[in-house]
């Protein structure tokens, strides 16, 4: 009856630096998306996002984004959550020279 | 220039210091992302997509060399070494960390500076022409008048909560580079019959989701009743305008909703009302800013090696022909610099060149610069037997790039590179662009042409006033760049027209290739513009070369 789900990452930015991070499966935040857990079940993407919204005081704006099985780990499907996992385009700045 | 009053200093100074509390209660977790969120947008600090962005008001475009050097340090000491100057002449921080923006904030301060009002449902930063106090077709420097608003605004009590965010934009010149018809008010400064200088007073303009062209409320306004005027159109629109939706919230559909008319009455009697409770206490105040904003004394001395120089540097001259305006002093110009190098980011400037440009102003300069809505910075007062000086220093530091209202020099919004509100990315494309017309060497054959690109449906890139419009969107999960014709910003402001179907990202900048190469076949001569052209000849020929008959069978 409802459409597939479209597996889900917990995304969400750091609340100190602003950087981007990802809710791994043991409750940590990884600056890495391929470290975070793929979740591919809607009822336990919604209570993932309610426990990430609860650490208010590590992250800011959490929020679900779609995101598929990798060969390392999950990878975005959209291009703004693949800029998210690298910075702007026009300097070197952000994720993909700090990783 | 304008310099703080005591009340000024303590006034910002406590606000750093509420906003230092507000961000160490945040940390410490006794206050949540919901209850901090209005308390940084207050204070100007956004979050974007891969950190924290704050924006630094620039009141009208104006700052002096100490302030861009604290720019410099605080782009240096807080951030990644540069600073990004905005279509609303603020200059915006990319990366600075939440515990560290308190004391950015203090530095700030430390010149005079800050980022109040810089967000919000409030009035914010006020533009002016930033050819202000220096062009030669000005009537008065607008900027006294811009710093009134600025002290009337700041934190009125009455304004705090408006339906949404409310932007003043003024000029001194019936010339309009300031966009005053695309502001939700915008004055213009008009002379009436027996030559009093007065504003023009126009309501309802704005970009965004839907694009308006200001119309004119008040064709002539006495200088003098300035301040109750504008406070009466902000209160007539305070009680109308709509707080149930968003994009039906600004002034431009409070005017549509209720006609130009009815609001024109309501607003007279309430300025009828609000008029005598001024008692003149705002003319005072005008007279002592006005002192501050006195011109520079200028000096007259001989212009030959300006034109020595001319005749033998021909990237001089080349680089005089397009980065100067005609000065209002005898002997003088008004130098632009391009922060839109060929493949740099627009509105761009390191520290290092800011520090430059400080320098610069300081010795060449009569100690002024300003930030231009087009991004790029503006020494207004040069004497002309400085500028081989000025523009040796400018080449050294990467700053002499001859291209101020050329095809090259684009005005594009941060876009997806960092904007959270984002559809698409803007700064690759202007960065292409500029490096593909560079490559064909015609820019300067091509002539005054106007490209602006805005990352969303917002148009903080200007893009419906551009010659060229290009707007990034999310077609489908893919960036998809749609073109517009025939906007125009100034006193004879137009909303471009779109073309058709939008690009995607690979084929926008040969799109956009074709259309200036197709123009410089359909114009009359080469002193007719692109904006002449397509008013003349409208938009079927340039509909022809975009989307050639070949392409539409490919796409079937
Ligand atoms: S136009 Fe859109 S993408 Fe560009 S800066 Fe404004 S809100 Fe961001």
């Amino acid at each position: 009856m409802s459409r597939r789900f479209t597996p889900k990452v917990v995304t969400a930015n750091a609340l100190i630096e602003g950087d981007v991070v990802w809710l791994t499966e043991d409750d940590r935040w990884t600056r890495t998306m391929s470290e975070a857990e793929l979740i591919d079940d809607e009822a336990h993407a919604e209570i993932r996002l309610l426990d990430a919204q609860r650490q208010a005081d590590v992250v800011v704006g959490a929020y679900l984004a779609d995101a598929r099985a990798g060969e390392d780990g999950p990878e975005p499907t959209h291009f703004r959550e693949a800029f998210r996992t690298r910075g702007p385009s026009n300097y070197a700045h952000g994720k993909q020279v700090e990783a | 220039m304008y310099s703080y009053t005591d009340f000024d200093e303590a006034f910002v100074r406590e606000r750093v210091s509420q906003f230092r509390h507000q961000v160490e209660r945040r940390i410490s977790g006794a206050l949540t992302e919901d209850e901090f969120k209005p308390l940084r947008l207050m204070n100007g600090l956004y979050l974007q997509l891969h950190a924290y962005m704050l924006r630094v008001a620039v009141p009208y475009g104006t700052l002096n060399p100490a302030q861009m050097r604290q720019l410099a340090y605080i782009a240096e000491r807080w951030d990644k070494g540069y600073g990004h100057f905005t279509t609303r002449q603020n200059i915006q921080f990319n990366w600075p960390k939440l515990k560290d923006v308190p004391d950015i904030l203090d530095a700030l301060a430390d010149v005079q500076m800050h980022a109040i009002q810089t967000s919000g449902n409030t009035i914010r930063n006020v533009t002016a022409d930033h050819f202000a106090g220096a062009a030669a077709d000005e009537i008065e420097d607008p900027r006294p008048v811009a710093e009134l608003l600025r002290q009337w605004s700041t934190d009125h009590p009455e304004f705090q909560f408006l339906p949404r965010k409310f932007k003043i934009a003024v000029t001194g010149s019936p010339n309009d580079r300031a966009v005053t018809k695309a502001h939700d008010v915008g004055l213009r400064m008009v002379r009436d019959a027996s030559g009093e200088p007065g504003y023009e007073v126009i309501v309802g303009g704005g970009l965004g989701r839907t694009p308006m062209v200001g119309k004119v409320i008040r064709d002539f306004l006495p200088k003098a009743d300035l301040l109750p005027y504008i406070e009466a159109v902000v209160s007539v629109w305070n009680l109308l305008g709509r707080r149930d939706n968003k994009y039906k919230s600004r002034i431009k559909i409070t005017v549509h909703e209720n006609g130009l008319e009815k609001i024109r009455d309501l607003v007279e009697e309430r300025f009828n009302a609000l008029r005598p409770e001024f008692g003149g206490v705002d003319q005072t105040l005008l007279k002592e800013i006005e002192a501050q904003f006195t011109p520079p004394a200028f000096v007259s001395k001989p212009t030959d090696a300006y034109e020595a120089a001319r005749a033998s540097n021909a990237a001089f001259r080349s680089w005089t022909d397009t980065n100067l305006a005609a000065h209002k002093a005898d002997g003088y110009a008004i130098v632009s610099i391009s922060i839109k190098k060929h493949g740099a980011t627009p509105g761009d400037a390191t520290a290092d060149q800011m520090r430059v440009m400080a320098d610069l102003a300081e010795s060449y300069g009569h100690s002024e610069l300003r930030i231009s809505h087009e991004q790029n910075v503006i020494l207004p007062h040069v004497h002309k037997s400085d500028l081989p000086a000025v523009y040796a220093a400018l080449r050294d530091a990467d700053l002499a790039t001859a291209n101020i209202g050329l095809v090259s020099d684009i005005i594009a919004c941060p876009g997806m590179d960092y904007c959270a509100l984002a559809t698409a990315r803007s700064i690759p494309i202007a960065q292409e662009i500029a490096t593909r017309f560079d490559e064909l060497k015609l820019e300067h054959d091509i002539g005054p042409l106007k490209i602006k690109i805005s990352g969303c449906i917002n148009a903080c890139g200007h893009h419906h006033v551009g010659h060229i419009g290009i707007l990034g969107l999310d077609r489908a999960g893919v960036e998809n760049y749609q073109i517009t014709l025939g906007g125009d910003g100034t006193e004879d402001a137009a909303i471009g027209t779109r073309t058709g179907p939008g690009f995607p990202a690979e084929e926008i900048i040969p799109a956009i290739e074709r259309l200036v190469l197709g123009y410089l076949d359909l114009r009359s001569s080469p002193e007719e513009t692109f904006l002449e052209t397509y008013r003349r000849l409208g938009m079927e020929p340039f509909k022809a070369i975009l989307y050639p008959p070949e392409d539409k069978a490919n796409a079937a």
